[in-house]
């Protein structure tokens, strides 16, 4: 099977307190080098906390922050300049918040029309004929063309960011929380379409969210990030069943479900590391009950067979 | 037509608006007038007093005709000031949407060049400008546009900050379009009732401005007439014959009143805050206007709802959020209310005491009972000392419901002390204790942060202990760990666990999921469009669901451990509450609603220890004797 999307070591440092004149105050290391290979077809599930770099990820997939190191390659071809309308025809990006993602002051028409005239120039007649055909995709009625954003419903509106991203005709789609703004008899709606279409169209996923539960559903690979690295990734299946990393096991341990006692499987109080002034070794050593001596001085690498860790004392 | 009418609702500015138009129109029909020559001298006939022969207003020093030169005069000031105010507001928004849009160094060189420009005294700045210029009423006008350029620079960058991190933008850019194209047909449209506000506000400012520069004599030059030209030619005869400076200035004060009031009268039925009703003050409590019997308390519930119903009132419409809510928690309980948004499962939490915002929120039947005391319609006094001491609430976002500005020692402080006549230093001690009991690490530390200096977690944690501080009876908690992330999350919800079980209080529990539910909960009670359609003990309403909708949420919900699957979705949207089906809400969604379910009221029934609202239960159930 062929790479869709692959990941060479892709970092990004924030510069925080920016001086006129001096060195800034200090960085942030918002995603240590990540290097992932997904195969077309495929739905990875990226999962991790408030914080940890996932959103970053993402916009930088985009083209919507350049990099600070690595590359991005999509279908063996690389994408360096951090340009969003070249990312656009190859990569899309469905956003958290359906309603705020859609110009309130446009129709639907006129968003819609935007990718079809400028990624692809299509004239009056191919963007109609176009248009009717997504909208049929993503089961919306033609109607709707002509309303504007405030008039529908959260799925709705979901639905039409989703139309707008199979607008531009990329083969990979990057999915950042899109069912956590919805209820849930309309998430599982949106989950079932997102499944669909990707059978049809031959899409590819990077599905991020914070709901285990719903990464779980719908992903064939999971990599859970926490404080900006990768620190687990294998099949959805094993990963919650059977966590390697510790944290990976706190996550899943966390997690509400149904007919399991309710325990705080981390007792004492624990914040995220600081990350103007990042821990020595691995980020997760303050929180994790087998931390030993090497943790504290080198950082754990991903390592294993299917289901990798970055771990030096992994569960199994 | 909304924004016509919302102007007229303001009598002022109605006022404002008519005046203007008059004068406007003035102004437009003064060459077909039959007016004498504005600038024709006739010293003969000067200082003739107004009502005089042939010359309404009187004359000036120089035997003009007054009438005529003060609405030619209005027509050059208009003229001047309104210009003015588009050339400033073109060029103010056009640098400050580029200042904003393109952020960082862009944005600091521009804004600093017209902070620059801000620092001079406006009326030394547009001296400047005529005096570098030379006099004359065109370079009076560049002078008052270039000075309240950087009013509209800073108003418009504000706005654009604000709608450049908008996700629009982002897809906009995705979708291929340029920073250009973004700009004009993204950017643009939502800054221009800014833009409108902004000049209503200050085309007023500027006429008196352009009056300014002329009464100095740098604006219009003799002979032409403006109204600050023809108070300044009156000023020597201000004594003598005042009504040569009092014809202009009467007129100044008419212009600018007049637009003043329509100023704002239009910021305000623009402002989207505005408009959404932040002018209406809602009630201390909710409007209670109850229709029918008051039922009666029964059983041994700490707190006990019967029948409560809790609409909104908006124009013409009514919404039915909550339609007849009943149920009750015993000292120590935790009860669960599981439902999708706009089921009303806050707004009945919120009618408990008396917290729904009214107007539009009416409680129009059923009854709260607190300890057999029933709340609605109880006076606002009695609910205030009930409100936090017997009855507190956790909300879902800490970072709302905490003052920003004050340390969370200090609101805690004030928390204890609204309801406890204690002394600074023994509420203090009492904080600190709730800290600790809500186990926030280095508790001492803790009480002098503001709430932005907590992680999320930390911050509910403090809520918490806000709810803790007056030792109440019942906490309603309405999706306390919705904002938190999952690890933190456990630890709230087992915190919450221990604390009912230590301090026996009865818990309320507002969510929309189902294994928080089950792990907390004693019974759950599920609310579909307003009611509850299912009740009873969490596990076996969770293991065996009778009503559909109750089967097909869960059904909706992918659990952990269950690996990659197709979900089970319920086709539709919930009814909207201002427009409920006959019948079984949930019958069009429903695939086993028959005629049976869309005619007349389905009643709530007892099964034992469970309650159901539907004709054709999942499950079979025995009717309670």
């Amino acid at each position: 099977m062929s790479i869709a999307l692959k990941l060479d070591a892709l970092s990004k440092t924030f510069v925080v307190g920016k001086q006129l004149f001096g060195p800034p105050k200090g960085r942030v290391h918002a995603v240590h080098p990540v290097t992932l290979e997904v195969p077309e077809g495929e739905t990875l599930g990226i999962v991790g906390e408030s914080g940890c770099g996932k959103s970053t990820l993402a916009r930088m997939l985009v083209g919507l922050l350049e990099p600070s190191g690595g590359s991005i390659e999509i279908a063996g071809k690389p994408l360096d300049n951090a340009d969003p309308a070249v990312f656009g025809k190859r990569i899309q990006y469905v956003f958290q918040d359906p309603i705020s993602s859609l110009n309130p002051r446009k129709t639907v028409r006129q968003i819609m029309e935007v990718p079809l005239k400028r990624l692809h120039g299509m004239d009056k007649a191919q963007r109609d004929r176009r248009i009717s055909e997504i909208f049929a995709q993503v089961n919306l009625r033609e109607e709707f063309l002509d309303r504007y954003p405030h008039e529908f419903s959260g799925g709705q509106a979901q639905r039409i960011g989703i139309a707008r991203a199979l607008a531009a005709e990329a083969k990979i789609l990057i999915l950042d929380e899109p069912v956590s703004a919805l209820d849930v008899s309309v998430q599982a709606q949106v989950l079932n379409l997102l499944a669909e279409l990707k059978q049809r169209l031959g899409l590819t996923y990077l599905f991020i969210s914070h709901d285990l539960a719903v990464v779980e559903a719908v992903s064939d690979r999971v990599a859970v990030l926490y404080f900006g690295s990768v620190v687990e990734i294998g099949r959805a299946e094993d990963v919650f069943a059977n966590p390697r990393h510790p944290y990976t096991k706190l996550l899943a341990d966390s997690a509400p479900v149904v007919g399991r006692p309710l325990t705080a499987p981390e007792g004492r109080e624990t914040e995220l590391p600081d990350p103007l002034n990042p821990p020595k070794g691995c980020a997760f050593r303050a929180r994790c009950p087998y931390a030993g001596e090497r943790c504290g001085e080198e950082v754990p690498r991903l390592e294993g067979e299917t289901q990798l860790a970055a771990c030096f004392h992994p569960l199994r | 037509m909304s924004f016509l009418s919302l102007l007229a609702r303001n009598r002022l500015a109605l006022a404002g608006l008519i005046v203007m138009a008059l004068v406007v129109l003035l102004a437009l029909v003064t060459p077909i007038l039959p007016l004498a020559d504005p600038d024709v001298t006739n010293t003969g006939n000067r200082f003739l007093k107004p009502f005089s022969e042939g010359a309404l207003l009187g004359t000036d020093h120089l035997g003009r005709d007054l009438l005529s030169r003060l609405l030619w005069g209005t027509r050059l000031s208009l003229a001047v000031g309104f210009a003015a105010a588009v050339i400033a507001a073109v060029l103010g928004a056009a640098v400050g949407i580029i200042a904003g849009y393109y952020g960082g160094r862009v944005d600091n060189l521009i804004m600093r060049g017209v902070d620059m420009l801000m620092a001079f005294p406006y009326i030394l700045l547009a001296l400047a400008i005529v005096a570098a210029l030379g006099p004359g009423l065109l370079n009076a006008l560049i002078a008052v546009a270039a000075v309240n350029i950087p009013f509209f620079a800073r108003n418009i960058r504000g706005i654009t900050v604000g709608i450049a991190h908008k996700e629009f933008v982002d897809a906009a850019k995705l979708a291929g379009m340029g920073d250009a194209r973004i700009i004009v047909s993204e950017v643009l449209p939502n800054v221009v009732p800014v833009i409108v506000i902004a000049m209503s506000t200050t085309v007023g400012w500027m006429i008196l401005e352009t009056a300014g520069l002329s009464f100095l004599g740098l604006g219009s030059q003799p002979p032409q007439a403006d109204l600050g030209s023809m108070l300044g030619e009156a000023r020597s005869a201000l004594i003598t014959n005042p009504h040569t400076s009092v014809v202009p200035g009467v007129m100044i004060l008419i212009i600018v009143m007049a637009i003043n009031l329509l100023g704002d009268g239009v910021r305000d039925a623009l402002d989207p805050r505005l408009r959404s009703g932040a002018l209406t003050r809602p009630m201390a409590a909710t409007m209670v206007q109850r229709k029918g019997p008051v039922p009666d308390p029964q059983g041994d519930n700490v707190l006990d709802l019967r029948g409560l119903e809790t609409q909104f009132h908006v124009k013409d419409r009514i919404y039915r959020a909550v339609g007849g809510v009943s149920w009750g928690v015993k000292p120590g309980e935790c009860l669960g209310i599981i439902g999708e948004s706009g089921s009303g499962k806050s707004v009945t939490a919120l009618s408990v005491m008396g917290l729904v915002a009214s107007p539009p929120g009416v409680i129009t039947g059923g009854a709260v009972f607190y300890k057999g005391e029933d709340l609605v319609g109880a006076p606002y006094e009695r609910l205030r000392s009930l409100r936090g001491r017997e009855v507190a609430y956790i909300f879902q976002d800490p970072l709302a419901t905490l003052h920003p500005l004050y340390k969370v020692g200090d609101q805690l402080v004030e928390a204890i002390r609204v309801h406890h006549h204690v002394s600074d230093k023994e509420a203090r001690a009492k904080a600190l204790g709730l800290l600790k009991d809500v186990r926030i690490p280095n508790a001492e530390s803790r009480l002098e942060n503001y709430p932005h200096e907590m992680s999320g977690g930390m911050r509910q944690r403090v809520g918490i202990a806000m709810a803790l501080a007056n030792d109440p009876e019942v906490i309603i908690a309405d999706e306390p760990t919705t904002a938190l992330d999952v690890t933190v999350q456990a630890q709230i919800l087992s915190l919450l666990d221990t604390l009912r079980r230590e301090k026996g209080l009865a818990i309320v529990f507002i969510t929309h999921d189902f294994g928080v539910v089950a792990q907390l909960c004693d019974r759950v009670a599920v609310m579909y469009a307003g009611r509850i359609v299912e009740e009873g003990p969490t596990q076996i309403v969770l293991d065996a669901p009778a009503h559909p909708y109750t089967r097909r949420l869960i059904a909706c919900v992918p659990e952990l451990g269950e690996g990659k699957r197709a979900l089970h979705a319920i086709p539709g949207l919930p009814p909207a509450v201002n427009d409920l089906p006959p019948g079984c809400a949930f019958a069009p969604r429903c695939d086993k609603a028959t005629e049976a379910c869309r005619q007349g009221e389905i009643a709530l029934d007892a099964f034992g220890a469970r309650k159901l609202r539907c004709l054709f239960p999942e499950t079979e159930l025995e009717a309670a004797q």
